[in-house]
């Protein structure tokens, strides 16, 4: 087995647009399903969060720079994450599928290992 | 076995890198499990090869001679120095029992689709596939790669090695897909084949329409795929587009370089044995079950290679095939070529209709041969300056020298009929 981290990237302005209690509940319930499939594929959620709005980020660069907002301005923002326990890429791949992220994508990224 | 004389052994170790090459890294990945160190175990092994054929005589079976040549390296190399197991590790189930599976050759399992499908995995980069492909699977050099890419060798090396190690850092798995998983996977393998012809059929630039190496490799490539999934309708569609599609390469210049299309072209000198060949694996296809992109595609080179003339060809059975093909695969450059047998069925102006609807398709926006074949419309309509100023269009995305050469005459016809 093998760790990957799934970056959920959604967009910040679709979800203001639609943030609506029914499309909330929604979600979660998606988010539920997922951790569900995950464990029936025979991987494993090590752990996931999601992160509040990038108007609510500063950046610090080069040691010491502390700005407002977020690293880099981008349509779809980074909103949450899973970190799991998969066999190979192709099973990451899949949990990646089925991980919701209604307004946007996810990205699939190995753990480095140090030897 | 008997002694051969020194040029018999290096044609017998070209042989067998041509043809051996896939399936003696394969089978040495598995040992080594770890690509480089097969790579590198391979190489010494052809170079072992031709030190001992010299002395003792091309073996009956080189690829068996090689493989256990390869993995004894592979072997030793591991017992060597155990950290090498780390470098570029692919991700395979050990071989518990090594001296076992190597006492009896004729069990070592074939793993040569482990290795085009990895190559092939959709996790990677076409242009990285792609490569792979050649390096890996056919044995190609860096070298080779760059020059039939036309890219810088640091490039192409650089492209190798991003590849290789996302392979070994995501974890890409050594293995043939699942059923389930099959048709999307074979279709990038498919395609990246596909591609090697079509990049060495119509080079993209330089002085020579057809770069050889690139066509014979894709062709070995698709018959390897056959002989290893012989149930696969769009493997045996894919090698029939290939042989139908090369059957008529020779034909495609003038001995002058100058390009001539399918109107003009001699076809008592294509290839009919390619041309049989190729009838009969479009037969097989079409009988495997629901057609895919390559088959049609192939049908539609078949009806081409039977006809008789260009006047005489069944522009109306090409026309479904198209049909066919477009719900298949809704690709802007198949709804172009459809316009041919349109042209050929209800006229020029119906032909260019088509084109100026699809020229509205940002999918080919510079794309050569859309302009071309407008211009080529608008010249069988007459309509003369604006078939020069569409000439002029595709000649600006075109860095192929015959190509341009063709544009140009085209322009200077419609010239002087002007004047």
């Amino acid at each position: 087995m093998a760790e990957y981290l799934i970056l959920i990237y959604e967009s910040e302005a679709d979800w203001a647009a639609n943030a609506t209690p029914e499309v909330y509940q929604q979600v979660m319930d998606a988010h539920n399903r997922f951790a569900e499939q995950v464990s029936e594929l025979g991987a494993k959620i090590v752990s996931g969060r999601a992160l509040q709005p990038t108007t609510t980020a500063t950046s610090v660069r080069g040691g010491d720079a502390v700005t407002d907002g977020p690293f880099a301005e981008t349509k779809e923002a980074l909103g949450g994450f899973y970190l799991v326990e998969a066999k190979d890429l192709d099973q990451a791949l899949q949990i990646g599928k089925l991980c919701p992220a209604r307004f946007g994508g996810v990205e699939v990224r190995p753990i480095m290992v140090f030897e | 076995m008997f002694r051969k004389r020194d040029g018999d052994v290096a044609d017998a170790i070209a042989d067998a890198h041509r043809r051996e090459w896939a399936y003696v890294l394969a089978a040495t990945a598995r040992v080594a499990c770890d690509i480089d160190l097969a790579e590198e175990c391979v190489q010494d092994a052809y170079v072992s090869a031709l030190e001992a054929w010299t002395r003792v005589g091309v073996p009956d079976n080189p690829g068996a001679w090689l493989t256990t040549a390869a993995r004894r390296k592979a072997i030793d190399a591991l017992r060597r120095n155990q950290t090498l197991r780390t470098k570029l590790p692919l991700l395979v189930e050990p071989i518990t029992d090594i001296g076992a599976e190597l006492s009896d050759e004729e069990s070592i399992p074939d793993d040569r689709l482990r290795l085009v499908f990895t190559c092939c995995h959709p996790a990677l980069a076409r242009e990285a596939q792609v490569a792979l492909t050649l390096r890996l699977v056919c044995g190609l050099t860096t070298t080779e790669i760059a020059g039939a890419f036309l890219v810088s060798e640091p490039t192409m090396a650089a492209r190798v090695t991003r590849a290789k190690k996302k392979i070994s850092g995501a974890r890409i798995a050594y293995r043939v897909p699942e059923i389930h998983e099959l048709p999307d996977r074979l279709d990038a393998v498919l395609t990246v084949v596909h591609l090697l012809y079509t990049t060495g059929h119509t080079a993209p630039a330089g002085a020579t329409l057809v770069r050889r190496d690139l066509v014979d490799r894709a062709i070995d490539l698709a018959r390897m795929l056959l002989a290893l999934m012989p149930d696969e309708g769009e493997v045996r569609g894919l090698l029939a587009l290939l042989l139908l599609t090369n059957a008529r390469a020779m034909t495609r210049t003038a001995p002058d370089g100058r390009l001539l299309l399918l109107d003009e072209q001699d076809r008592g000198r294509w290839d009919r044995d390619a041309i049989a060949e190729g009838l009969r694996l479009v037969l097989g296809a079409l009988h495997a079950g629901r057609p895919g992109r390559f088959t049609l595609q192939a049908a539609i080179a078949a009806v081409h290679a039977e006809a008789p003339s260009y006047a005489e060809t069944d522009w109306r059975q090409l026309l479904g095939l198209y049909d066919a093909l477009l719900s298949r695969w809704p690709s802007p450059v198949v709804a172009l070529n459809r316009a041919v047998p349109v042209a050929m069925l209800d006229g020029p102006a119906a032909a260019l209709a088509v084109v100026d609807d699809l020229a509205l398709d940002a999918r080919l926006d510079g794309y050569r041969y859309l302009a071309a074949a407008r211009a080529d419309f608008l010249r069988r309509l007459g309509r003369w300056d604006e078939a020069i100023e569409a000439y002029q269009e595709a000649l600006q995305h075109t860095e192929n020298d015959a190509e341009r050469a063709f544009l140009t005459g085209r322009i200077a016809e419609c010239a002087d009929t002007l004047t």
